[in-house]
């Protein structure tokens, strides 16, 4: 019922929320290119690629609501998904590079050269073409999110253990994309980006084409999601979280419709970090860290989940006041963003959308959210996981 | 009076008179035989070094030790032979035989001895054969073992006189070895050899080994098939020793986990709560252990081997009323929940940590091992530092506490119970919010203890939690949860497999293979290797 309305009046929203999107992916680009210098609506070009990251992040927490906020499947991994995105991009950034490297080789990326290798691995074949690179992009955190979802749904891995499992695959991942061995250029990563798609990557108007590109991903990210949850599917997949065990009492076939979501939400993931790297420049493993991905799920929870508009505002306001925070009080970062971790769990189980959506009163608001929470509790996720 | 003093001072010259004797007879061969050093090249020097090591006298070592290090010159002037040492220009002198000073001599008025290298093989076989008459029998191991290296065949003859004489067994069997090493390489009868191979089995070692394969590529037909199979049984040998050595330091790796994992074991296990500030609780341990040793060290000194022992309890009360206080503050308002739990105490662990690295600064602090953990020794063929030794017993220790504490104690009864039907438990009167902060408490000091025992084998930094709460996890999850048994197999399964691994994989590839393994057995037992069977399960 609660959950019903709320797609509903997110419904009304949706359209607004796409519309918004489409109005920054053009008017950010458009006042940082055309508008002189010192003009006061001029965005400043270091803030192009800075709100560009937060709406790669904003994609990523909405990837992560749609298999948390919709499903219950709490994954701490999906920064894996995001990180192989970005990878694959970093790969086709490197090929860019071409023979303008420290070691001048025209197909060898400088790390290799720099261990001694004397050909390309068999895996780096085919990232000089960008079409195959976008294509991996997708498949491959789409398939290690299908190889992985098939394995764990299959045999009812669910709660806290799939969490943890989810967390072990991206820390195994971590510390391979660590070894130099790997391929991937090991603890540096992949950068000193050159080229992509044939102009230069520092210049503004690529920044501010790569912006627009990722307002446009998010609103398209957006509206597929919007899709899936207003679907008979979607209403499944809440069911799945609600009751699991009635679901598929029901009949349902429960995996498919987790492995879906699962599967679905890699693959946006992917496109987020394939999105990011180019705007930051780098990737390296550290982003397989278990923290960040667990940095995920606070940004979703902050905004609230099982809404689609709220992990949008919470990866972005978490975001910027990181960025913030670090600037002035960076000692303080870490006190601030625990301190959010625990504020939101216990005061806003339905994060600032929830919150807001159940009423402008406080009391009305209280009821709406212990009401919330005795449906989350109904669908507790040890609680009603069915008995061996 | 008078007649004690004269004893006294006759006594005394005696005494001078038998210490110069020496040096004043100038019949005495052996100074004839120094004096003889000096003349013609080398072929003649080395005859007069075998002369010298023939006569068999010990004070010869130490003039040829002067020879070797180039100490042994002659006086200009009157050609006698000296020993001098010392820098610059100006050389302290002695006499090589009697050691008595002869004072400084300008390095003009002097003649080195020159010797080559094949003199100094000559020269430090015959110390060697000098030394294995010695008195003392670690010079007689000493001198067996360097004969061991240089296996001289010329020297058989040698051992054997001194195996003959040797009563103390060590250096015995170290002279046999040598014997044996030498006698493969000279042209002895081949049962002699056989017998030799055979030593040298017995020896076992990697040196062993070594004589082996070299003694097979020049070997005649008759020998090979004893030495291919005397290679073989020491290279078995080697293996099985490597690879209890491997069971060693899985064990060890294993407790670590297990003391890493136990408190988890309680509160996830048992409670149900997922504590991801469990690695900062660990490190709050561990900096109790650093604080209580800055303070003895200021204050107390003498104390320093008990700091351990004045810490564990600290530590079991700072992380207890910490983790009671978690579970009051925090916990408690989330039960039912455990993924909202997991993020508020990921969320405490960002504040823990930041708080440690504010007040202790963000670099590694130094906490000391005491004098009883510090060290090794060697059992068998393992070798076994006294720190990790100590740490697997005192995680057995920790764990044989907890599994009483849970089964005999009437806490551990109340936990039980609340554990497995928490209305019914609070019907029956225990105040099951009590039992739970209680129940917290007590993982939370687990770790703190086991963050004690890790401060002396890891880095004390505010990090040092986060390298442990996935492997945490991973054995408490693959053990299974809500089981303490489990716990203890899962951390010792996966210590041992790690560290079987490391050889063919590597370090990290082998922990990949570890976590990838994990995933994969949770799609079989999505419950760990011991779960809980019945409603227990779902409530």
């Amino acid at each position: 019922m609660i959950t019903q309305t709320l797609i509903r009046a997110l419904d009304r929203k949706a359209l607004f929320v796409v519309a918004l999107l489409l109005f920054i992916a053009v008017a950010v680009p458009v006042s940082n290119l055309y508008l002189p210098e010192g003009h006061p609506l001029r965005v400043p070009d270091h803030f192009v690629p800075l709100f560009g990251k937060y709406l790669t992040y904003a994609m990523l927490a909405l990837a992560l609501d749609l298999v948390w906020g919709y499903c219950g499947i709490l994954s701490l991994g999906h920064g894996a998904f995001f990180a192989l995105g970005g990878y694959a991009m970093g790969m086709y950034l490197m090929r860019q590079i071409g023979d303008r490297g420290v070691y001048a080789n025209p197909v060898l990326p400088d790390f290799m050269v720099f261990l001694n290798w004397k050909e390309l691995p068999w895996f780096w074949h085919g990232f000089d073409m960008f079409w195959f690179a976008a294509l991996m992009v997708v498949a491959v955190p789409g398939l290690l999110a299908f190889v992985f979802g098939w394995l764990a749904f299959r045999s009812r891995v669910t709660g806290v253990y799939l969490s943890i499992i989810s967390q072990a695959m991206t820390y195994a991942l971590l510390l391979a994309f660590f070894r130099n061995d790997m391929g991937f250029g090991g603890n540096n990563g992949l950068t000193d980006f050159k080229d992509i798609l044939g102009t230069p990557i520092q210049s503004g108007t690529t920044r501010a084409v790569l912006f627009a590109a990722s307002a446009i991903a998010l609103a398209l990210a957006f509206l597929v999601c919007s899709a899936i949850v207003r679907s008979k599917l979607g209403k499944v997949l809440v069911a799945v979280r609600d009751a699991e065990s009635r679901t598929r009492f029901l009949g349902y076939r429960v995996d498919n419709y987790k492995l879906f979501a699962f599967t679905a939400s890699a693959i946006i993931a992917g496109i987020a970090g394939a999105l990011y790297v180019p705007q930051v420049g780098i990737i390296n493993p550290g982003e397989f860290a278990p923290a960040n991905s667990i940095e995920i799920v606070i940004w979703t929870a902050v905004g609230g989940r099982g809404t689609l508009i709220g992990p949008i505002i919470g990866a972005v306001l978490v975001n910027a006041g990181k960025s913030w925070f670090t600037g002035v009080l960076p000692e303080f970062w870490l006190f601030a963003l625990g301190g959010l971790f625990v504020a939101v769990t216990i005061l806003l189980p339905k994060g600032i959308v929830g919150a807001f959506t159940g009423g402008w009163s406080a009391l009305k608001a209280r009821r709406a959210s212990a009401r919330a929470e005795e449906g989350t509790n109904l669908s507790g996720d040890l609680k009603t996981s069915p008995a061996e | 009076m008078s007649v004690i003093r004269l004893v006294i001072s006759m006594i005394a010259t005696l005494l001078l008179l038998a210490a110069t004797a020496p040096s004043m007879a100038q019949t005495d061969p052996l100074q004839t035989l120094v004096q003889a050093l000096p003349k013609g090249g080398y072929a003649e020097r080395e005859k007069v070094i075998l002369d010298l090591a023939g006569t068999g006298d010990p004070r010869v070592a130490d003039v040829l030790g002067a020879l070797g290090k180039g100490d042994l010159y002659t006086l200009k002037d009157s050609g006698t032979v000296i020993v001098a040492t010392g820098r610059g220009n100006s050389l302290e002198t002695a006499d090589p035989l009697t050691g008595k000073a002869l004072g400084a001599v300008d390095k003009s008025g002097l003649d080195k001895i020159r010797v080559n290298n094949r003199l100094r093989r000559a020269i430090d076989s015959a110390v060697g054969q000098l030394t294995l008459m010695g008195k003392d029998p670690a010079t007689r191991l000493a001198a067996a073992q360097s004969m061991l290296k240089t296996t001289d065949p010329a020297a058989i003859g040698m051992l054997d006189t001194a195996i003959a004489q040797e009563d103390d067994a060590r250096v015995k069997t170290a002279m046999e070895q040598a014997r044996a090493a030498a006698l493969l390489k000279s042209d002895a009868a081949l049962e002699n050899k056989i017998a030799a191979i055979d030593t040298l089995i017995a020896k076992g070692d990697r040196e062993a080994l070594a004589f082996l394969t070299g003694a097979r590529s020049g070997a005649s037909a008759d020998l090979l098939p004893a030495i291919e199979s005397g290679i073989k049984s020491i290279e078995d040998k080697l293996a099985f020793w490597s690879a209890l050595q491997n069971v060693w330091y899985g064990l060890s790796l294993g407790s670590v986990l297990l003391l890493a994992a136990i408190g988890l074991a309680i509160t996830f296990g048992v409670m149900g709560v997922i504590n991801m500030a469990h690695g900062e609780i660990v490190m709050l341990g561990a900096y109790t252990t650093f604080v209580v040793q800055e303070v003895i060290r200021n204050n107390f000194p003498g104390l320093f081997d008990y700091s351990l022992a004045i810490a564990l309890p600290l530590a079991f009360l700072v992380t207890g009323a910490v983790g009671v206080a978690i579970e009051r503050g925090i916990i408690r308002w989330l039960y039912g929940r455990p993924l909202e739990t997991l993020l508020a105490t990921w969320g405490l662990s960002l504040i823990l940590q930041q708080t440690v690295r504010t007040i202790f600064g963000p670099n590694n602090r130094e906490v000391g091992n005491p004098s009883w953990m510090s060290g090794a020794f060697d059992l068998w063929g393992l070798s076994i530092t006294w720190n990790r030794l100590w740490i697997v017993i005192f995680a057995m220790i920790v764990f044989a506490v907890l599994l009483a504490v849970l089964n005999r104690t009437p806490l551990g009864l109340q936990m039980r119970a609340v554990t497995q039907n928490r209305r019914m438990a609070s019907s029956m009167g225990i105040r099951t919010p009590w039992v739970d902060a209680l129940t917290f408490g007590l993982g939370s000091g687990i770790a703190g203890i086991a963050g004690v025992a890790l401060s002396q084998i890891d880095n004390v930094s505010p990090n040092l939690g986060q390298s442990y709460i996935i492997d945490s996890f991973m054995v408490v999850v693959f053990g299974g949860v809500g089981n303490l048994w489990g716990t203890l197999v899962g951390a010792l399964t996966l210590g041992i497999a790690n560290k079987f691994l490391e050889p063919y994989a590597g370090a990290v590839l082998g922990k990949i293979l570890i976590l990838v393994f994990i995933i994969l057995f949770i799609q079989r037992r999505p419950r760990g290797l011991f779960a809980l069977k019945g409603r227990a399960v779902d409530a």
